[in-house]
Order: structure tokens, then C-alpha cells, then sequence
């Protein structure tokens, strides 16, 4: 059992934002950040004056390989006119930003700073497929990166170990894929807003343009089972099971809480936060867990005096499909190996009992690495004071959300739990 | 004589020489798979090596399409995948491993818990030599 953690003081926030997540041509890291932070400022109901924030924690996972520039804390706090105000970047691979928000998280309840501006950015269209597979292979044990493993080879073999020890198929990944892609046109700064079905039908327009015989799909199922439609990446891992290369920033205003009201009646509170470490594939304990999330959630949970059943609905870190099911169950939501027929039955579907990724998760939403942690938080903040518009969670009294975030093979996972009271 | 450092660098080494090398914690007996100099059950650091033979049986695999630059130099495409797999020992580690011997443009055909057979894969020569290890079915 872990020591029960507490804060020094209570932490609040009041405000989010979050750059549109594409791949741009025309967008740099600088450009993104102003877009995730003018949508932060807007969201500050009674205003914000920049030279009032003390401190920058910034997440990025690799620029430094991505875009050769390294050193992005102060880039960020020149750009916004809040130098010499401290900039610290954190890396954590794909959880660079929640360990961002952590450390706003303590530097306030410490008593340290009043105010202080959490966020994340990554820009990685502009490199090579190639490039970019090496860059985030980095971040996997080194003992798999030399055997040759890619990160869709790990969870491919998290896969095959899944389905032998629960009897799941293909067909429970292609059930995650197509509920975040239902979810993700409702989401206007998701990068893929489009149902897997709306992407059969116009391939089928397509190809009947050119004059090809179009396959004749039956469904989306039918569809995703092509080969020509839906190639293997790393067996059993396909293209629709992957998430894209994005760019993109997200950002998050925290303060501590007895200041909370000054900037908005309808703050957020920080009520369990919990992160782990973990090794490699072939150190781990089982093929089908994370165990640098089962600390995180304890910790997390132990904190808030909350168990997995309290969480109303939550952002998981789907880099792949295969990983939403171990998560959702790593986290408790689920029993071990029920995940994929909870899935299939609907429950984690934005009208389903326990929602999971109703931003279209990384799969649709982006995956721009270092801005995802916080990207996460900033959809369980837009649930939580009931402004997702059309996907948002039809559950009446939305109080208690959480952002799981998985940082290369599992070496960083962490749970943040956030309140509307 | 004292013992060689429980380093990746001498675990690569012995694999040049075929030898499957781990580390033994003297303490409480825990058996590691690359070597490690620090116990992770008891953090006691007193190993001693100890050669394994390596048998074992597939735990997970992978057929990867799109691989690394070196992978691809091997002669790797997307319509040429190769396996990757976790590899539990009789010995009782497991270990990630190239798996040599399966056909890849088949998955039903390979299963988990299939027995294999270590087998050594030398690249390149002098400074740059690498030694892969792998696993072929029985
Ligand atoms: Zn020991």
C-alpha cells in the first residue's frame, strides 16, 4: 500500500485551452502555442493578466530531434511577453505534459507561487514517416529499440499476448477504433473528424471516379478487414489502429485555491493525481498491464478517497487501440480481460456508462506528444463545465473526470483526477 | 580474477560468442536476462554470471511492416514483414528476440506458446559487429 498523498494547499483551475491539432504546413511550435494560449485566456471568465503568472512548466517530448531545437521553456515564455519569469521543460516522452502539470501542481500547493501556467507543445509533421519512427522509437527500452522493435510492434505484441490469454480477436480492436471515430467529428479541433464509415464510402466515390471497381464493403468491420483498405503495420496492429503524426498545443491556468474565484465562479480542483515508472516488455510482470499505471491510479485514487467506479468518464492514452483495452482495465474500470467485451457492448460509446475519449482520444483527436497530457485535461475540463457542445456527455450531473497518459512502453504513466463542485 | 561488469557491453559480448550470459543475485538467487548489476527483488549488488541455455517458448509476437532504417537494410518492406517476439525462458526470464523460421506473411500459423530454440544472428564485422539474438521454432 502507498502513503496517502495530500497537498500542501488545494489547487485550482480556471482556465484551458488548446490549439486545433492537425499536421501544418504552416504552423510552427511558437504559432500553436499563441492559438492553445489565446484559447486559455478566453476561457478565463473574469480575465487574465499574463504578467500575474509566475512560473512556465512546459512538457515536449523531442522538438530537440523533431525540429533541432531544443530548449523550449523560455522560447515559450519570451513568446509570451513573460520573461524573466521562470521556464521549465519537462520530458516524459508522450507524458512530457502531464508531468508538466504536475510539477505546477506541487510548485502551488507548496505555497512556492499563487499562479503559475502548465502546458505543452510538439511539432512533428514536418519530418519524414521515417524520421519520426525513429524519433519516437527513442523513447522505447533501449533493449527494443536494438532488437528492432517500432512502437506499433510493442503494442502489437501486447497484443497477440492479449488475445491468447482473453480470447479477444481483431474485431474487439476495430470496436475501440470505430467509437473514437464516432466521437472525433464532433470534436472541431480534432485532426480526423470523420467516422470510419464516412471513410469507406468516400473511398468507395473515390474509386468509382477513377473507374476502379469499388469493393463491395458491408460494413465497417468488412472494411477494416481489407488489407487494401486497412494494411497491417505490426501484426495485429493496422493502419486504423494507429494515431496519426500531429501537431499541435495545449495549455492549462493554475492557481491556488483560495484565489480561484477571483478568475472564474466555475473553477476545477485537482483531487488525485498519481504517477509511475515501469520497464520493459521483457522485465514486466505480464504482457497485458501496465504496472506504471496500476501505481499511478492507486496513488491517484488514494488521494481523492475515490475508487475507479467514481470516475464519471475519462480521457485514456490510446496511441493504439490495443492500448485503450489495458488501460481501461489497468485502471479499474474494467476487470482484467473484460475490457474488450465491455467495448463491444458499448459501455465506454459517448451515450454509454463509462465514456472514454469523447475527444476522439489520440487516435482522431492527434497525438502531438509532448501537448497530449495536458491536451487530455483540457477535455475533461470542457466535460466537466458542460461546454463540448454536441459530444457532450450526456450524463446529468458531470462531476468527477480523469486523463490517463502513457509515456513511451509504459516507463511514464500518470492519472490526474479533476472536480466540478 | 573479478567479474566482468553485469553491463549491456559484456552481455553483447559474450552473445558475439554465442553464450547467453545472465546475472544471478548471490543473495537471494533472482535470475536476470540481460544481466543487471543491482538486484531488483532484494537491491542487494553481488551477481555472479551464469550461462542459461536458453530454450524457451514464444510469449507475444509481432509481424512489423514498417521497421527501423537497419531493418529495413536487412531487406525488410511492408510486403516482406519480419517477427519480433517476447520469449519466455525455461529458466524463467523472458527476453525481446528476433523469431527466425516462422512465415510472416501467415500469423495464424504462429502461435503463442510455440517452443523455439535460440539461435544467434551475426551482422556487420569488426568495431560495428552486432550479434541479434533470435528464436527459431523447434
Ligand atoms: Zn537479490
Amino acid at each position: 500500500m502507498q502513503k496517502r498523498r495530500k497537498l500542501g494547499r488545494g489547487v485550482a483551475l480556471v482556465g484551458a485551452g488548446m490549439s486545433n491539432f492537425g499536421m501544418y504546413k504552416d504552423k510552427n511550435s511558437k504559432d500553436l502555442f499563441v492559438e492553445a494560449f489565446q484559447d486559455m485566456t478566453k476561457s478565463v471568465d473574469k480575465g487574465l493578466n499574463s504578467n500575474d503568472i509566475e512560473a512556465l512548466y512546459l512538457g515536449n517530448f523531442s522538438n530537440d530531434f523533431f525540429m533541432k531545437q531544443s530548449h523550449w521553456g523560455p522560447i515559450i515564455t519570451d513568446l509570451l511577453g513573460i520573461t524573466p519569469k521562470p521556464a521549465t521543460r519537462t520530458e516524459g516522452a508522450c507524458a512530457s505534459s502531464a508531468l508538466a502539470f504536475r510539477e505546477g501542481v506541487f510548485a502551488i500547493a507548496s505555497g512556492f507561487y499563487d499562479m503559475v501556467l502548465v502546458g505543452g507543445v510538439e511539432e512533428m509533421s514536418k519530418r519524414s514517416t521515417a524520421d519520426i519512427t525513429e524519433g519516437l522509437a527513442m523513447a522505447s527500452v533501449p533493449y527494443e529499440g536494438k532488437a528492432g522493435f517500432t512502437f506499433p510492434g510493442v503494442f502489437g505484441v501486447l497484443a497477440t499476448a492479449y488475445f491468447a490469454k482473453y480470447g479477444a480477436t481483431r474485431e474487439h480492436l476495430m470496436n475501440v477504433t470505430i467509437k473514437s471515430h464516432n466521437n472525433a467529428p464532433l470534436n472541431p479541433k480534432a485532426q480526423f473528424k470523420v467516422t470510419i464509415r464516412d471513410l469507406m464510402n468516400a473511398k468507395i466515390e473515390s474509386l468509382k471516379k477513377k473507374g476502379v471497381p469499388a469493393p463491395q464493403w458491408e460494413d465497417e468491420k468488412d472494411f477494416l478487414h481489407d488489407p487494401s483498405a486497412n494494411p497491417s503495420i505490426a501484426w495485429p496492429i493496422h493502419l486504423y489502429d494507429c494515431c496519426p503524426i500531429s501537431d499541435g498545443a495545449a495549455c492549462i491556468l493554475l492557481v491556488a485555491e483560495d484565489i480561484a474565484k477571483n478568475f472564474t465562479d466555475d473553477p476545477l480542483y485537482l483531487i488525485g493525481m498519481g504517477q509511475g515508472s515501469g520497464k520493459g516488455l521483457h522485465a514486466a510482470e505480464t504482457l497485458t498491464s501496465f504496472e506504471a499505471t496500476k501505481y499511478a491510479a492507486e496513488e491517484a485514487y488514494g488521494m481523492s478517497g475515490l475508487g475507479p467506479e467514481d470516475i464519471q468518464f475519462a480521457e485514456v492514452h490510446d496511441c493504439f487501440s490495443m492500448a485503450e483495452l489495458i488501460h481501461i482495465e489497468d485502471l479499474g474500470f474494467f476487470k482484467a480481460g473484460e475490457g474488450y467485451k465491455a467495448v463491444g457492448e458499448g459501455l465506454t460509446r459517448l451515450d454509454g456508462s463509462k465514456p472514454i475519449n469523447t475527444s476522439g482520444g489520440l487516435k482522431c483527436k492527434g497525438h502531438p506528444v509532448g501537448a497530449t497530457g495536458i491536451a487530455q485535461l483540457y477535455e475533461v475540463w470542457t466535460q466537466l463545465r458542460n461546454k463540448a457542445g454536441k459530444r457532450q456527455i450526456p450524463i446529468k450531473d458531470l462531476r468527477i473526470g480523469a486523463a490517463h497518459n502513457l509515456g513511451g512502453t509504459g516507463g511514464t504513466c500518470t492519472l490526474t483526477i479533476l472536480e466540478r463542485r | 580474477m573479478a567479474e566482468k561488469p553485469f553491463s549491456d557491453i559484456f552481455y553483447e559480448q559474450y552473445l558475439h560468442e554465442e553464450q547467453l550470459m545472465s546475472s544471478r543475485c548471490k543473495k537471494c538467487g533472482a535470475l536476470y536476462l540481460p544481466p543487471r548489476p543491482i538486484c531488483a527483488e532484494c537491491h542487494d549488488a553481488n551477481m555472479e554470471w551464469e550461462e542459461i541455455k536458453g530454450q524457451g517458448k514464444l510469449a507475444a509476437f509481432t509481424l512489423i511492416n514498417i521497421g527501423p532504417a537497419f531493418m529495413q537494410k536487412e531487406g525488410y518492406t511492408r510486403d516482406r514483414p519480419y517477427c519480433l517476439g517476447v520469449v519466455e525462458l525455461e529458466e524463467g526470464p523472458r527476453v525481446d528476440a528476433r523469431i527466425e523460421g516462422v512465415d510472416t506473411t501467415k500469423p495464424e500459423t504462429i502461435k503463442v506458446g510455440m517452443p523455439l530454440r535460440v539461435k544467434y544472428l551475426h551482422r556487420d564485422e569488426g568495431e560495428n559487429k552486432i550479434t541479434y539474438l533470435a528464436y527459431e521454432p523447434m
